[in-house]
């Protein structure tokens, strides 16, 4: 293909894209709406997804050991958990050491617990950090069934309601935002529908005189691509300020351990991409849609 | 080699109606065509299956050498550069003037600009039309409008002229200035296929006549007459 035809299919689009005007403002607000939508959850599920990360990267086993066990056989079960091919790296904490993260964590009301420094009643932990957190449940359970291994803590429960609730919303927000691309497709394809009625004879002499197919429908998957592409301007504006505005002002404020936004630069510029892409791809869909319908070639 | 063979056509349309029944025929290159019978008869779909606007049922059809039903989908814009194609309605773009409109038959083959308007003029000249090229077509009276018409037809200098009924919206007069177009291109060697209602016309320009009726050619004479009473 030439440029001078290159040139001629991007004329030819734009030309349709005013000529059909209220279409194109129908269409491109449907794409803006669905693209604000599924940017604004897009926004919210990348950022539920690095926290689960967080978490999931700090899920470590304690291994309490039996106080009946002796050196040698503290010895042997770190020995026999470190041999375990899952396992990254294994720590051993004294039930002293224990003693005194637990008076720290509790702060004022840790004082109560000096009193145990004559007599700790706590367990020498191992604390095991596993290569992969989809591997915490099974190396846990491998550990449980040591000698002398009293009980096997991973924070069970908890790790697991957090990716139920991710999942469910997560699943939610697709249903609703397939009906909205859905929407907008339609949309995008009743626009050019509508084009390419307005240009039956040009394309019927077109077909006469021997136009190639891809040259007929080239401009109107331009025009698709543009009202796709039309559509994601205001989304990806939006989303940009807003999200540097809730990343200004909630930063700073968030004292959680493992609730941490998303950094706005690499972030946005990602966001911006993938909303660019949908609206450019749902615009050729429909496009491609109403051209197969109709030219039948 | 003959320009237009066809062997024992059929055509029957999705609907049921068998359009076509069993025809046989051989255009040679440079021939001129009247087809005639009656509305109904089947001359449209004749026509159409030669530029393969429709497929024939059965049977085979070969046009400048290109077996149709061997011809993929794709592969038909190429296959119609070689031949012209006329319309009783002229078929022109009301936004485009006359030089536009000429000019787009080359313009969408990706022709180069530089040989378009070479050509697009030489085409005008042809058909007495150059001093009107900036004209629109609302502005043009039938005639011209359907010479027009034969200028984009030719403008790729196609092998074939297939002309749908080309006097069939004008008046007697201009139908003969339209004729002594077609006939001068005719001269110059291109293949013309005329399906045509104009007795008038085909009494007095004598030319090889196939005339088709009930989906069956029923005549076919060189220098043949109209020969029917409508």
């Amino acid at each position: 293909m030439s440029i001078r035809t290159v040139g001629r299919h991007f004329r030819e689009s734009g030309k349709s894209l005013t000529r059909n005007g209220w279409m194109t403002f129908a269409s491109v607000s449907a794409v803006t709406v669905t693209l604000l939508l599924v940017g604004v959850f897009f926004v919210i599920m990348m950022n539920l997804n690095h926290i689960a990360e967080n978490i999931q990267k700090d899920v470590e086993i304690r291994v309490h050991l039996d106080p009946a066990a002796d050196d040698h056989n503290k010895d042997l079960i770190g020995k026999k958990i470190e041999q375990i091919s899952a396992v990254d790296t294994v720590a051993f904490s004294p039930k002293e050491k224990e003693l005194t993260n637990l008076i720290d964590e509790m702060g004022e009301d840790g004082k109560t617990f000096e009193l145990f420094e004559q007599d700790n009643p706590l367990n020498d932990v191992y604390v095991v950090k596993t290569k992969k957190p989809t591997d915490v449940v099974k190396t846990a359970k491998q550990i449980e069934k040591f000698q002398y291994v009293q009980s096997v803590k991973y924070g069970q429960g908890y790790v697991e309601k957090m990716f139920d609730v991710v999942n469910v919303a997560r699943n939610i927000g697709i249903v609703l935002i397939l009906g909205l691309l859905f929407t907008a497709m339609f949309l995008i394809s009743n626009t050019i529908k509508i084009t390419i009625v307005a240009r039956r004879r040009e394309i019927e002499i077109m077909r006469l005189v021997g136009a190639t197919n891809s040259f007929i429908r080239w401009p109107f998957f331009l025009e698709g691509a543009w009202l796709g592409i039309l559509g994601s301007i205001l989304p990806i504006a939006f989303i940009a300020v807003a999200y540097s505005y809730i990343y200004d002002f909630a930063s700073p404020r968030i004292k959680i351990k493992f609730v941490e936004l998303l950094h706005f630069n690499p972030f946005i510029w990602q966001i911006s991409l993938i909303l660019l892409l949908i609206g450019a791809v749902i615009g050729v869909w429909g496009s491609l849609m109403s051209v197969r319908k109709f030219l039948k070639v | 080699m003959f320009m237009i063979e066809m062997s024992e056509v059929y055509k029957t349309y999705p609907n049921g109606v068998s359009a076509i029944n069993g025809i046989s025929v051989k255009i040679n290159k440079g021939e001129f065509v009247y087809v005639v019978g009656p509305s109904g008869a089947g001359k449209s779909t004749f026509i159409k299956m030669m530029y393969r606007e429709e497929k024939p049922t059965k049977g085979s059809i070969t046009v400048n050498g290109i077996q149709l039903s061997k011809l993929r989908n794709t592969k038909v814009p190429i296959f119609r550069r070689n031949l012209g194609v006329v319309f009783q309605d002229f078929k022109l773009l009301p936004t485009l003037t006359v030089y536009e409109n000429v000019a787009f038959a080359m313009e969408v083959i990706e022709e180069h600009p530089k040989q378009i308007k070479k050509r697009v003029m030489e085409v005008l000249d042809l058909v007495g039309l150059k001093h009107k090229a900036r004209m629109v077509p609302t502005e043009l009276s039938g005639g011209e409008q359907q010479r027009v018409s034969i200028a984009r037809s030719i403008v790729n200098s196609p092998q074939v002229v297939i002309a749908d009924e080309p006097t069939g919206n004008l008046d007697p007069e201009t139908s003969w200035e339209i004729m002594n177009i077609l006939e001068e291109i005719n001269n110059r060697g291109t293949t013309i296929v005329m399906a045509t209602h104009n007795r008038d016309i085909v009494n007095n320009l004598k030319r090889r006549v196939i005339a088709i009726d009930n989906g069956k050619i029923v005549r076919d004479e060189q220098r043949g007459e109209y020969g029917y009473e409508y």
